[in-house]
């Protein structure tokens, strides 16, 4: 089959669907690749490199190729292009634009969306969102720090002590996660808040301070995103929000709730009450923005100074890096579609991960699939098909029980006992005791040796036969000579194969 | 107060019991195991120097003659096997040296019983205490232990080295066959006390040998652990059975540190497999209704060949390697010590994770990793490493399979459920070596295989790791790639 990468139509869109790389990759599945003249030219990659790696250079005809792969959803003219038994594979947003979708399987096409992956640890390699997520967490601290007037290191310098910039980064997904590590690298102060307290220690483990309020959290979710929270967990966020405004230089907020407008975090007051020269970038700006006053791919400045960044193109302000994973996570989808490696595109809807990305299906609309569940963190109440047996709870006294309940029985049993058995029955007893404690201190590593030893000192059964060795008694002395025989194998084996083994355990 | 041989000897025993406790307890580290091995070795000296000098103040000097005679015999038998032994063999020696234990007691019970009738002066010394339905008793128990114990190391000795096929022995009603045994022995006892005589012991003593080989018959090669575990707690019992039955403290004291030795390595290989203690003393156990899971389908699993898996170690910075039975079964752990030589020198941290009933025998991996020189301080316990398994960058899976099965965490009703394991799947990237597909001795699917993160290595465990060692990098390669 032959699969075909358009060069994006949208305006400001750097990125391309395919790098040369990729189309190698792509190639050893078994297709053939068509990349339309130009369309990797904004980010670095020439026809001619594309060439090299053995794709077809072509105009518009990429159109007519079986399987088209984009970044951006199509706009109607493209639509317009398409037809019956092509498939699409970009970002469709298929939740927030069923126009698309319906125009999509008007056309009868085959549509994947590559940001309706679902959150599956299976699903990662082919996950754009995280990907691109990724790339724009880092640009964020980027362009935060192209604004900001200060260094974001701390530095003792001959002229003067410098401050270390303080970061509050909202919301630790993906995005958040590589902001927080980016400003850590390059010397700033990080603060991270989340809803999920869950994510608590992987801020930390990225070098920030996690912050927390005292309140019952979101939790774990279901679907591996956000969720909306409640009223009392927004207001002392606010609160949060409003003292870490006035001490923090640089905000970047993070929060999207899929299929909802962005969550506003920071209102006007909070902008209002930061120092001037100070930065927010809204990473959520382009769904209606974390941070009042923000505008979609804008740069605002406030009254006080304060500037506002609305880029919803993070990801294409790196566009040979964006456009690599982007190409990466398209081979691995393919990867997944041509289990043959023979360049046959197969639709496998009974696995997870199609079902959920496929939007139509040859004209029939798809969306949405049945939920996936899936969540970092194991989610509470997994529905158990099979009642979990029901748990034994030891009484904790039992042990109290078992010692007056021994001692009632030997107490019992003692006047019946010859008096020549008491001794032996103590020495036993208390043999048993010793026993317990001293193996119970052997080191697991140390049970072979420990067997075997107890196999040699088992073998002292020896001084018994020694003494029946004596009596005269033919039977006796021949039984009595085996025991002996074969406890000294005991004894002596048994010691030596322990000193044997030993001997092998050495340290580091 | 007079100093006579049997004080002397007695006061010898005393001291023995003590260095046979402190053997015990220096075995508990590495650092002085060996010295514990030094005490045993002193304390069983003593204990049989003095009892010669007993015997042949008794008895004469003539007594030496056999003495020597049987002991040169067991000496040499004992340290050539003992030398020649492999390590892989371990279960199978000691299996069979538990045996030795059980015929020992056999054969001294019945002695004891033979010369109370054949003496009439140790007759008359029994009737004066007042003991002699007591020591009848005794000998009946010393015989019945021994002689369980006796069958029982054998049929799991014949079943470990393989000349026994290892699958259980399903006979009808063989619970109900285990309790005829033990009431008929039962029955048999009273008889024996009220009457002693030859005929209720030698049947008795039939009974008994066949309960044993019953028992340890209808047990499976994967429950090894426990069977050994629990024949060794046998032999002390008999041990100390003995020593009841001949009035020494010697032998009760030592009897019973390795009969609570035993069953303590029994509860701790049932913790490890979430058995119940009591089934296993009893034995027969784990084989009631056969498992019948039905099938589950996981999905695909998928394959890497040694060359991806050299090249994702190579990478590792973390590697846990947790082997089980089919290690010493491939003898892999000398390419396996190999493997983890290379990697380290390459700076990766390795480690070691080892399930209590890995192996045919508590430790055995231990000791095989020690043979091919792993040292021991990286060779850590299930509690000690589950911890770390999300920080690990690869874990290898080397012939284990029912100890790292995730089902017995999330599959409620599996046969293995409840069974702590070792959580090798939170780890980045998994390689299971394996030779098929097949299930492990639990008979449960592993849905280890179809996680994610997991790659199988079909093949010969052995001939697997040496192709990783061989394509392995060296130092001075390893850092040229690092090098730009």
């Amino acid at each position: 089959m032959r699969i075909g990468v358009p060069r994006e139509s949208k305006p400001g869109e750097t990125r391309v669907a395919a790098t040369p790389k990729t189309v190698e990759q792509i190639r050893k599945l078994g297709y053939d690749v068509a990349i339309e003249s130009g369309a990797g030219l904004s980010a670095s990659f020439t026809d001619a490199a594309f060439s090299a790696a053995g794709a077809d250079i072509v105009g518009a005809e990429v159109w007519d190729a079986d399987v088209i792969m984009k970044i951006n959803a199509p706009n109607d003219e493209e639509i317009a292009r398409l037809g019956p038994g092509q498939t699409l594979i970009s970002l469709l947003a298929p939740a927030l634009s069923p126009e698309l979708v319906d125009a999509l399987a008007a056309r009868g096409v085959t549509a994947l969306a590559m940001d309706a992956v679902p959150r599956i640890s299976r699903a990662q390699s082919l996950d754009v969102l995280s990907s691109m997520a990724n790339i724009a967490g880092y640009r964020a601290v980027i362009e935060a720090a192209n604004e900001f007037g200060s260094l974001f290191t701390g530095q003792v310098t001959a002229a003067g002590k410098v401050p270390p910039a303080k970061v509050l980064v909202v919301g630790a997904g993906v995005a958040g996660l590589a902001a927080i590590g980016t400003a850590n690298s390059l010397g700033a102060i990080v603060r991270a808040f989340d809803a999920r307290s869950e994510v608590g220690e992987q801020v930390e483990s990225m070098g920030a301070e996690f912050l927390r309020i005292d309140v019952e959290d979101a939790g774990p979710s279901a679907t591996g995103y956000a969720t909306e929270t409640s009223a009392d967990f927004d207001r002392k966020a606010a609160q949060l929000y409003s003292t870490q405004a006035q001490e923090v230089d640089i905000i970047i907020t993070t929060a999207l709730i899929p299929g909802r407008p962005a969550p506003r975090l920071i209102t006007e007051e909070m902008v209002a009450s930061m120092k001037p020269g100070s930065v927010i970038v809204d990473m959520a700006a382009a769904n209606g923005g974390n941070v009042a006053g923000s505008a979609p791919d804008a740069k605002v400045v406030t009254d006080n100074g304060v500037t506002i960044l609305g880029y919803t193109d993070l990801p294409g302000r790196l566009p040979t890096q964006a456009s690599q994973l982007f190409g990466t996570n398209l081979v691995n989808l393919l990867k997944l579609m041509t289990p043959d490696k023979d360049g046959q595109l197969v639709l496998n809807l009974d696995d997870v991960v199609i079902r959920g990305m496929t939007v139509t299906k040859q004209g029939e609309v798809l969306w949405p699939p049945p939920p996936v569940s899936v969540s970092a963190a194991p989610v509470a109440a997994v529905a158990a098909p099979i009642e979990p047996k029901p748990v034994k709870v030891k009484d904790p006294n039992r042990k109290f029980w078992y010692v007056g309940i021994g001692a009632a029985a030997l107490l019992l049993l003692a006047p019946f006992l010859p008096e020549a058995f008491l001794p032996q029955i103590t020495v036993f007893a208390l043999a048993i005791v010793i026993g317990y404690y001293v193996i119970g201190n052997v080191h697991h590593a140390l049970h072979t040796p420990l067997m075997s030893e107890t196999n040699a000192i088992s073998g002292v059964i020896v001084v018994g036969a020694l003494l029946q060795l004596g009596t005269g008694d033919t039977l006796i002395t021949v039984l009595a000579f085996v025991a002996v025989l074969i406890a000294s194998i005991n004894v002596f084996g048994g010691f030596m194969v322990t000193y044997r083994m030993l001997n092998m355990f050495r340290k580091a | 107060m007079e100093l006579t041989t049997p004080t002397l000897v007695t006061a010898a025993y005393l001291v023995t019991a003590i260095l046979f406790i402190l053997a015990f307890a220096n075995l508990n580290k590495h650092e002085t195991a060996k010295h514990g091995n030094y005490f045993g070795i002193a304390g069983i000296t003593v204990a049989i120097v003095s009892t010669i000098g007993l015997a042949i103040d008794r008895d004469g000097l003539d007594v030496l003659v056999y003495i020597v005679a049987a002991m040169v015999v067991g000496a040499l038998v004992g340290i050539w096997r003992a030398r020649t032994v492999e390590m892989t063999g371990m279960p199978e020696l000691i299996a069979l040296l538990h045996s030795f234990v059980g015929l020992a007691a056999v054969l001294v019970a019945y002695n004891s019983f033979f010369e109370a009738e054949n003496f009439p002066e140790v007759k008359a010394l029994y009737e004066r205490l007042g003991t002699e339905g007591i020591h009848n008793g005794e000998v009946f128990l010393g015989v019945f232990i021994g002689a369980v114990t006796l069958t029982g190391s054998i049929v799991a000795f014949l079943k470990l080295s393989a000349r026994m096929k290892s699958a259980p022995l399903m006979l009808p009603a063989r619970h109900w066959l285990n309790l005829a045994a033990v009431v008929v022995s039962a029955g048999l006892m009273v008889w024996f006390v009220i009457e002693p005589s030859i005929v209720p012991l030698a049947i008795m003593t039939v009974i008994a040998l066949a309960f044993g080989w019953h028992l340890v018959a209808s047990i499976g090669g994967g429950d090894m652990p426990v069977v050994i575990s629990m024949l060794n707690s046998y032999s002390g019992w008999a041990a100390a059975a003995t020593g009841f039955l001949l009035n020494n403290n010697l032998l009760i004291v030592a009897g019973a540190l390795v009969g609570s030795s035993g069953a303590y390595l029994s509860y701790i290989m049932c913790l490890g497999m979430n058995r119940s203690f009591i089934s296993v003393i009893a034995g027969g156990f784990g084989t009631d209704g056969q498992i019948a899971v039905e099938a589950k389908d996981y999905g695909e699993h998928r394959e890497i060949n040694a060359e991806d898996a050299t090249a994702l170690l190579a990478e590792a910075s973390s590697v846990i390697i947790t082997p089980g039975y089919g290690m010493a079964v491939a003898q892999a752990q000398y390419p396996v010590a190999e493997l983890t030589r290379r990697l380290r020198e390459n700076g990766t941290e390795v480690r070691f994770g080892i399930h209590p009933v890995a192996g045919r025998l508590p430790g055995h991996m231990n000791v095989l990793l020690a043979e091919a020189k792993v040292p021991y301080d990286i060779v850590l316990e299930l509690d000690e490493i589950n911890d770390d398994f999300p920080d690990t960058d690869v874990v290898l899976v080397i012939g284990a399979n029912d100890t790292v099965n995730p089902a017995a965490i999330d599959e409620p009703g599996s046969p293995i459920e409840g069974m702590p394991v070792l959580h090798v799947w939170e780890s980045r990237d998994v390689i299971v070596f394996k030779r098929s597909m097949a299930t492990g001795y639990a008979g449960v699917q592993n849905p280890l295989f179809f996680k994610d993160n997991t790659q199988m290595l079909f093949g010969d465990a052995k001939q697997r790791v040496d192709d990783i060692v061989a394509a392995l990098p060296s130092r001075e390669r390893a850092q040229e790639l690092a090098a730009p």
